[in-house]
C-alpha cells in the first residue's frame, strides 16, 4: 500500500525563502496539488498503510473517463502538481492513458509506486505519455523490508525497477517508511539504496493514522532508536557526500510543535480516492461528521469551493483554545486534524503533539509506552542531536509554494 | 569573461535543471517551477529570467534581451545574482 503522504517527498524544498511561505488570506486559492489514489488494489500488505482501514468496504473504482474528467476539472481550477498513487497505481492498466491526458493538460506528474508491475514496456509507455517523475517506495513493513535487507526477491525486484528508472532518465528517488521494527536497520537500508544508485532517499517515520494508528503500539520507535538512526544517517552522509541526498523525517510524536499539515485543510490539497470520494487530506475519512463529496456526483469546482467538507477547516473560526488565540496558528494551523481527533476525540482541538495542548500528555504517554514495550534503557532526550546536520523534513509540512523576491 | 558577482561567468548557458519544469500558470498569474512534489511560484522578474534559461543563450544574451525588452540598462548584476541563487537551489544548471 501507499506509504507516502501526498506532498513533499524526497526532494529538497529549494523554494522556501525566508518569510516566503504562502500567505493565507480568506480568499480560497486553487487546489494546486491533486492526488489521485487510483486504486486500493495493491500486492502488498503494509501495517502502516495510511489507506483507510475499511477500504475493502468502499465502492467500485472510478472509470478511466471519470478520472479524466477529474483531471480536466481540477486543471481548469489551477491544479498543477499531480500525484498518482494507490494502492499500487500500476495495478490500473489505464495508467498510461491517464498520464497522457494529464500531460496534455499541463500537469507535473509524479508516480508513487512500489515498482511491482513495472516493466520495460510500461515505463516506455509512461515516459512517452509524459510522466515526469517516479518515486519508488518500500511499502511492506516487514516482509518486503526483510526481503530487501536479506537481499532476496524484493531487492532484485527493486534493483530491476531502479535500473528501468535510470535507463529511462528519471532521477532515482527512494522512499522508505521507518518504524520500530526496521529503524535499527537504517545503515543497511542506506547501503542498499546506494547499491540501487539512489540519488534521493527519504527515510520517513510512520505517521499514525489509518492502519498505522491501529498498529501504533507496535510501530512507534523509542527515542533511543530514533537517535541511533539519526546517527547512522549522519555517518552515512559523511561517507557518501553529495551524491545521495537523504531526508530523515522524525515522527512528530517526538516533537513539541505540530506540522503545518497541507498549509491547512482545504488550502492547496485535494485527494480523490478510488471510489471518487474527494478528501481534503488523505486520512480525512477518519474525521467524524465530515460529509465527503464524491466526484461522481459533483464537479471539482463545486467540491473545492462549495462543499461543507472542504470549507470545514478553512480559516480559523473552527479552532478551539489554545490554538484560537495562539500567535502560531498562522504557521501550523493547529496541526493535524486527524491526529487531534484520534487522540482527543475532537477534531477541533489542537494537535496534541503541541506541548501547549492540554492533551499533550497523551502523546508523551504513547512514547513512554513504546519505551516500556521495547524495554529500552531509559534515555533522556537530548534534543541537541537534532541540530547536528540532519535535514529534517516532513512530507506534511506543505508544498513549498513561495514567491521568490527578486527585483531587477 | 568577466565575473561581476564573483559566482557566474557571463558566457555560462544556464538551463532549467533536469527533472524540473517551468511553465506559465494562468491560475496563479505567474511562472511556476515544478519539481517532484513541490513548486515555486516565481515573481515577475524571476520568471522573465528563468524563462530565458534554455541552455542555448548565455547570461550575457539574457541580460541583453531583458534590457532590450524592458528598455532598461545595468541588469547584469541582478541577473547574475539571481542565476547564482537559482543554481544554488538547483533550479538551474549550467553544463560546463
Ligand atoms: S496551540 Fe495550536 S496554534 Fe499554537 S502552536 Fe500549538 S497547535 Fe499551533
Ligand atoms: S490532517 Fe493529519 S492526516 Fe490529514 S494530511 Fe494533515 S497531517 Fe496528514
Amino acid at each position: 500500500m501507499n506509504t507516502s503522504a501526498p506532498v513533499g517527498h524526497a526532494l529538497d524544498a529549494p523554494g522556501v525563502a525566508p518569510g516566503g511561505t504562502r500567505s493565507r488570506s480568506h480568499t480560497v486559492g486553487p487546489p494546486l496539488w491533486l492526488l489521485l489514489e487510483l486504486t486500493y488494489r495493491c500486492p502488498l500488505h503494509c501495517v502502516f498503510c495510511y489507506n483507510p482501514t475499511d477500504f475493502a468496504n468502499t465502492g467500485p473504482e472510478l472509470s478511466t473517463a471519470d478520472w479524466i474528467r477529474v483531471l480536466r476539472e481540477a486543471r481548469a481550477l489551477g491544479a498543477v502538481q499531480l500525484g498518482l498513487s494507490g494502492g499500487e497505481p500500476l495495478a490500473r492498466d489505464d495508467l498510461e492513458e491517464i498520464v497522457a491526458e494529464a500531460h496534455t493538460l499541463g500537469f507535473y506528474i509524479n508516480l508513487i509506486t512500489s515498482g511491482i508491475g513495472m516493466t520495460e514496456a510500461r515505463i516506455k509507455a509512461l515516459k512517452a505519455a509524459g510522466l515526469d517523475h517516479i518515486q519508488l517506495s518500500f511499502q511492506d513493513s516487514t516482509r518486503e523490508m526483510n526481503d530487501f535487507l536479506s537481499s532476496t526477491r524484493t531487492f532484485e525486484l527493486k534493483a530491476k525497477v531502479a535500473e528501468l528508472i535510470r535507463t529511462h532518465d528519471y532521477p532515482m528517488v527512494l522512499n522508505v517508511v521507518l518504524h520500530r521494527l526496521n529503524i535499527d536497520h537504517v545503515g543497511e537500508i542506506l547501503a542498499m539504496a546506494e547499491a540501487l544508485g539512489a540519488q534521493y532517499v527519504e527515510l520517513a517515520n510512520t505517521q499514525y493514522y489509518g492502519w498505522a494508528w491501529l498498529n501504533r503500539e507496535q510501530l512507534l520507535p523509542t527515542r533511543a532508536q530514533l537517535e541511533r538512526a539519526e546517527a547512522a544517517t549522519r555517518a552515512f552522509r559523511e561517507r557518501v557526500g553529495a551524491k545521495m541526498q537523504i531526508y530523515f523525517v522524525v515522527p512528530d510524536y517526538f516533537e513539541t510543535r505540530p506540522k503545518a499539515c497541507m498549509s491547512g485543510l482545504g488550502s492547496v490539497f485535494l485527494a480523490v480516492a478510488p471510489d471518487g470520494t474527494a478528501l481534503p487530506c488523505h486520512a480525512a475519512r477518519t474525521l467524524p461528521g465530515l460529509e465527503l463529496p464524491n466526484v461522481r456526483g459533483a464537479d471539482v469546482r463545486a467540491i473545492w469551493y462549495d462543499s461543507p467538507a472542504f470549507n470545514r477547516f478553512r480559516g480559523d473560526a473552527w479552532m478551539k483554545e489554545p490554538c484560537r488565540s495562539c500567535p502560531e496558528k498562522v504557521k501550523d494551523f493547529g496541526g493535524c486534524r486527524c491526529q487531534a481527533y484520534l487522540l482527543t476525540g475532537d477534531a477541533d482541538n489542537a494537535d496534541p503533539v503541541c506541548d501547549l495542548s492540554p492533551h499533550h500528555h497523551l502523546v508523551t504517554a504513547a512514547v513512554a509506552r513504546a519505551e516500556r514495550a521495547a524495554a529500552a534503557p531509559a534515555v533522556a532526550a537530548p534534543q541537541s542531536a537534532r541540530a547536528q546536520g540532519l535535514t529534517f523534513r516532513d512530507h506534511r509540512v506543505s508544498i513549498p509554494v513561495v514567491i521568490e523576491e527578486k527585483r531587477t | 569573461m568577466s565575473d561581476p558577482a564573483g559566482e557566474m561567468a557571463l558566457d555560462a548557458r544556464p538551463a532549467i535543471a533536469h527533472g524540473m519544469r517551468l511553465q506559465w500558470e494562468p491560475a496563479q498569474d505567474a511562472h511556476v517551477l515544478l519539481y517532484p512534489e513541490g513548486m515555486v511560484k516565481l515573481n515577475g522578474p524571476a520568471g522573465q529570467i528563468m524563462s530565458r534559461c534554455d541552455g542555448v543563450r548565455t547570461i550575457a544574451d539574457i541580460v541583453a534581451d531583458l534590457e532590450r525588452t524592458y528598455k532598461q540598462s545595468g541588469l547584469t548584476a541582478d541577473v547574475v545574482a539571481f542565476v547564482a541563487l537559482a543554481m544554488q537551489r538547483r533550479w538551474l544548471e549550467a553544463p560546463p
